[in-house]
């Protein structure tokens, strides 16, 4: 099964600081990650081949700096990279985005020379936050696609997919090929040993520019390609002056609370 | 670029399963109606399922002007190919200006598709919806980066201006049962064939009847609840109040509930009246999936805890004190 794992790098959002002055995002020094929904993706991606043989390629657009995600990826199982890089990329929403992906993925199975039987994403990025990219590629390349994934398995040349629903999962077969995102896993993604980690630093990551991607339409790309425009951003009001029962015993603070809940009319 | 003036009408979709319909669309008919006002256009909600007419005439009652309904045994359970066939169908006919669509696990598998295929704009997992005064374009705001950010999104010249809306966040109008509306049949079928997944099995995790989007009470804990064995607390909590049991991330990753209970960015968002956060420190991933809850009441040992920095009411102590305690409470209350 060769397969190609989308991934974004994306800032730490554990280490995301709101500046109390100025109300804005301090990205000053914050570390960037792998989207940590794509980590799940690629463990999936790296359980499916071990499996079925098959190459694992794993592609992400961004700026140059976005090339050590993929070597993360190729740390921890994928065979070779693509960064697509380019200023004509820049301001991309959504909808360009994809565009620009399902272009380069074409390209890449040129490059390679084979043909993608499953493209891999996480549910989200944890900066965006849109689980957008993902099936607007599939509707871009026309494929079917299973969103909310939990878990993929193999059989007889289809793909089961365990998919969230509101009170549990479903199960679901799709023929391939086909596009699927991943929310999580039974398992966790393998960590990097010294030795693979030290051969991704090494290797070089081919970047991918609108002229490597012969089918490409520049004038969809970028912000020109973008229906979507940011109004305006603020940061919402986290602290509440709430109520704190401390240092009561726990059946005097259990009253106090239900009388409280009682008077503001909440229970 | 297509003109944008053919584009008229607000449109809710009103997702149902099993003939059934999700409140979140029904909440949505409620949250457009002043600005369909504004536009001073109809509210027109779309209906696509198997023996969905009830779900039509409902939608009416909580506020549409009229349902457009799109009936058959191929959209009983949800799928990618089929809902999405359907509905770009339905767009195409009758272009509306402003297309909403519940954030739920399928609105967010749907849209997307969607949008796509008319090369037009989707915002997602809304939480608030506005028209811009200037333009008259939807001002749809959302979180990004975990709920650490909010950010307002217009889509000026393509239509529809599609946006995905957060379930739970607006409430349900009241259902006014003399409410009169056309309700327009439309036959859109698809083949087997053409649909690309299969349903093998459905496996139901949470017994209680009220699943974790749509609840209005919600019990629930996390490492600090310490076991498996232990989550009876919570339970019995939760049953007192007639609420729903939830839990952080980190629980189901000990293997003490399965997955369909956690709440938090790779779980469920969630809206309810009252959460209970018991024995969860409130990391930011957890955090973002409750910023939609009216109250949050908070149960932990460590003073310091950030969960006491978004509860409104909170205790300090240790939860297999507070919590059997808070249960007699509320019983004594009740009897």
């Amino acid at each position: 099964m060769n397969i190609c794992l989308c991934v974004k790098q994306v800032p730490d959002t554990n280490e995301i600081r709101v500046d109390p002055v100025t109300h804005t995002l301090v990205r000053k020094g914050v570390p960037s990650i792998v989207n940590p929904f794509d980590t799940y993706a690629e463990e999936v991606g790296v359980r499916l081949k071990e499996k079925s043989g098959g190459r694992l390629v794993v592609i992400s657009m961004g700026p140059p700096q976005a090339a050590a995600a993929i070597k993360s990826c190729l740390a921890v199982g994928a065979d070779s990279g693509y960064l697509i890089s380019s200023r004509a990329f820049g301001g991309s929403d959504t909808l360009a985005t994809s565009y620009i992906l399902s272009e380069a993925i074409k390209a890449v199975e040129e490059k390679e020379g084979l043909k993608f039987d499953l493209i891999l994403c996480g549910k989200q990025a944890t900066d965006g936050d849109t689980a957008q990219v993902g099936p607007e590629i599939a509707e871009h390349l026309n494929l079917p696609q299973v969103t909310y994934a939990l878990d993929i398995v193999e059989k007889n040349g289809e793909i089961q997919v365990k998919r969230e629903q509101d009170t549990g999962y479903d199960i679901l077969s799709v023929k391939l090929p086909a596009v699927v995102t991943v929310v999580r896993l039974p398992y966790e993604p393998r960590y990097p040993t010294l030795k693979t980690r030290t051969e991704a630093r090494k290797k070089e990551i081919p970047v991918l520019t609108e002229k490597d991607i012969p089918s490409i339409d520049v004038s969809l790309c970028g912000l020109k390609g973008s229906p979507t425009r940011v109004k305006g951003t603020y940061t919402p009001v986290r602290e509440k002056k709430g109520v704190k029962l401390v240092g009561m015993d726990a059946a005097k603070a259990a009253g106090e609370l239900v009388r409280l809940l009682s008077d503001g009319k909440l229970l | 670029m297509n003109d944008l003036s053919e584009y008229k009408n607000i449109w809710v979709f009103i997702e149902t399963e099993c003939g059934k319909a999700k409140n979140v669309g029904y909440e949505l008919l409620h949250a457009a109606k002043p600005l369909a006002e504004k536009k001073g256009c109809p509210l027109v909600a779309v209906v696509i399922g198997k023996d969905v007419e009830d779900a039509a005439k409902d939608a009416i009652c909580y506020g549409a002007d009229s349902a457009i309904l799109v009936d058959g045994p191929e959209y009983e359970y949800y799928t990618t190919d089929a809902f999405v066939k359907a509905l770009i169908a339905l767009v195409q006919k009758y272009k509306p200006e402003t297309l909403m669509i519940g954030a739920t696990t399928n609105g967010r598998d749907m849209g997307p598709r969607v949008s796509c295929h008319l090369k037009t704009g989707l915002t997602a997992d809304c939480t608030a919806i506005d028209i811009d005064e200037e333009t008259g374009n939807v001002a749809w705001t959302r979180p990004t980066f975990g709920g650490n950010l909010m950010a307002t999104i217009m889509c000026p010249d393509s239509r529809p201006q599609m946006g995905t809306v957060r379930p739970g966040v607006f409430k349900k109008g009241a259902c006014d049962k003399n409410r009169t509306g056309e309700i327009i049949r439309e036959e859109i079928h698809v083949a087997p064939e053409e649909i690309r997944t299969t349903l093998v099995e459905r496996v139901n995790e949470i017994v209680e009847a009220v699943n974790l989007s749509e609840a209005e009470i919600i019990v629930s804990g996390g490492r600090g609840v310490g076991s498996a064995e232990n989550f009876k607390l919570i339970e019995g909590l939760a049953k007192v109040l007639g609420g729903t049991v939830g839990c952080s991330r980190a629980v189901v990753d000990a293997g003490w509930l399965p997955y369909a209970h956690q709440v938090g960015q790779s779980g469920k968002t969630v809206a309810p009246k009252l959460y209970f956060a018991v024995g969860i420190s409130g990391a930011i991933q957890h955090l973002a999936g409750i910023s939609g809850a009216d109250t949050v009441i908070a149960v932990n040992k460590d003073a310091d805890a950030p969960i006491f920095g978004v509860a409104d009411y909170g205790i300090v102590g240790d939860l297999n004190e507070v919590v059997p305690a808070l249960t007699e409470a509320l019983k004594a209350r009740q009897s």
